[in-house]
């Protein structure tokens, strides 16, 4: 189980929280981009074996939304890439 | 190739068991073949068996990293079925359950096939419709699926005693899935291995494949392995979770994510429970094995992962729905869990196609595919072969992602 940290709540049990998937790439303004570009974004997810950058809820806490960088190879919660 | 039988069986037992042929040879790694299948697992070996048998394509190695049959076909809960929901999916399950209950005879290999009835229990209204929705579809495709009442299922399996109308989770019927079965994942592998082997097909365990290579022209033309290039201008890839791993070596992009799926087994205990149980609205279902112990398996983890182990809470989850319905599960031990690693498409169908890397075919966005191996075999093995779709598998190629022409699959069991 995993021990996630909410920015409001702190440390609190996985069974708290639902997952909500990846976060890939922004939202692209669909005029602006040709189909294959449209359709990369509809379909395709990072699918790393390492760190992985992914949406939590804490829907049985405090309904906070927020991201998290996870190792996929050993669900350690992890510090991610710098800006 | 050795033909198994009972008097092979007393011949070798008046020798001492000491003349019994190697099952498969371990010939030295060339550094070129027609084909090289990447994955010694269901799919791997089957595609290589009807390559041979059905291609006279025989220049092929396959290869592994690890030992053969020691990925998730060691790693399943063995359920073999065709209750799916679409007009693509349905041909292509009940193709592969008729072809797994020949396939004893055809491999000379006992591969322990238990036919046995599947119910499923169900605990709510729209999960019951979108079954009778699938079994108007399977009806067209023979394939066997029918509605029965709460009394019914609980005569089927008597040791469903929870759910009852005043409990947590009470039970609204059920339906009847006649074609299902079990048999064994080893046979499986060893079988289709030993058959692949007398065709003249290599297997190469201990072989890790590091990468792809592409040549000048943008095609396939080999592998980077650890023990050096081996050549071929036809590559499968059969290697359940880790396929966008490889693929993106050559710079192939798929729409796969790979998630970690739970399953465990409990001690043996006298027969129980004959057919497969499978509830999809708790996202659990088991069936006991002939050993005795009921094989069970559970949800996926929430996110991504390649962990192959399972999550404490999943498992709890997992029990604890099982105990409501089969309160007398409680004093069984369980002796072992685990878990798999597979990755799932966009639309949970899978992919058998060749890429846009000319050469390189994949065999991926398998939620459940232990049940599909003869058929994806004999269809991937087809394509590679003839340089054309078969006409089983054309729908599920990698271009419906290009055409949003997705095949929305609910008939994985936990894909919900």
């Amino acid at each position: 189980m995993l021990l996630i940290n909410c920015p409001f709540c702190g440390e609190r049990n996985e069974t708290e929280y639902v997952y909500g998937g990846p976060v890939s790439a922004d939202r692209p303004d669909p005029t602006a981009v040709n189909d294959d570009e449209w359709i990369d974004y509809l379909t395709m997810v990072p699918n790393p074996v390492g760190p992985t950058h992914e949406r939590w809820w804490h829907a049985k806490g405090c309904g906070d939304w927020f991201t998290l960088w996870r190792d996929t190879a050993t669900h350690d919660i992890v510090k991610g890439p710098k800006k | 190739m050795q033909k198994y039988s009972i008097f092979s069986l007393a011949r070798n037992a008046l020798s001492g068991h000491k003349n019994w042929t190697r099952a498969w040879k371990s010939p030295p790694l060339r550094d070129r073949y027609e084909v090289i299948i990447i994955g010694a697992g269901g799919h791997g070996l089957a595609t290589a068996y009807y390559l041979a048998k059905e291609h006279g394509i025989t220049d092929v190695a396959v290869l592994d990293r690890g030992w053969l049959g020691g990925g998730n076909i060691a790693r399943n809960t063995v359920t073999i079925r065709s209750n799916y929901l679409r007009d693509e999916s349905i041909p292509f399950y009940v193709k592969s359950v008729s072809l797994f209950e020949g396939l004893t005879k055809e491999l000379n290999f006992n591969m322990m096939h238990s036919k046995r009835t599947m119910i499923d229990v169900v605990h709510n209204y729209p999960k019951m419709r979108e079954l009778r929705r699938r079994q108007l579809t399977m009806d067209i495709y023979n394939s066997t699926y029918d509605n029965i009442s709460t009394e019914e299922v609980r005569r089927r399996v008597p040791a469903l005693t929870g759910g009852g109308p005043g409990s947590r989770l009470p039970v609204i019927g059920g339906m009847v899935h006649t074609d299902a079965g079990v048999n064994r994942h080893d046979a499986v592998a060893w079988g289709y291995a030993r058959a692949a082997d007398s065709h003249g097909v290599e297997m190469h365990e201990q072989t890790p494949v590091l990468s792809l290579i592409r040549g000048s022209d943008g095609a396939i033309s080999g592998v980077q392995t650890s023990r050096g290039v081996v050549h071929a201008k036809k590559v499968v890839v059969a290697v359940s979770g880790h396929t966008t791993t490889l693929t993106e070596t050559a710079g192939l992009r798929l729409p796969l994510r790979t998630m970690n799926l739970t399953a465990f087994v409990s001690e043996p205990v006298k027969p129980l429970v004959d057919v497969i149980v499978n509830c999809p609205d708790l996202g659990f279902y088991f069936s006991q094995s002939d050993k005795g112990e009921m094989v069970i398996g559970g949800a996926p983890d929430s996110g991504q992962s390649f962990r192959r182990d399972i999550k404490q809470h999943v498992f709890e989850d997992t029990v604890g729905a099982m105990l409501e319905l089969f309160p007398s599960f409680k004093k069984l031990k369980l002796l072992r869990q685990w878990g798999g690693h597979l990755d799932i498409t966009h639309d949970a169908s899978p992919i058998m196609d060749e890429t846009d890397v000319p050469g390189l075919f994949v065999t991926a966005g398998w939620w459940g595919g232990y049940k599909a191996i003869p058929a994806g075999g004999l269809t991937l093995a087809h394509h590679v072969a003839t340089g054309r779709p078969h006409p089983l598998m054309e729908k599920f190629t990698v271009k419906r992602f290009k055409n949003l022409d997705f095949i929305m699959e609910t008939g994985t069991t936990t894909a919900r």
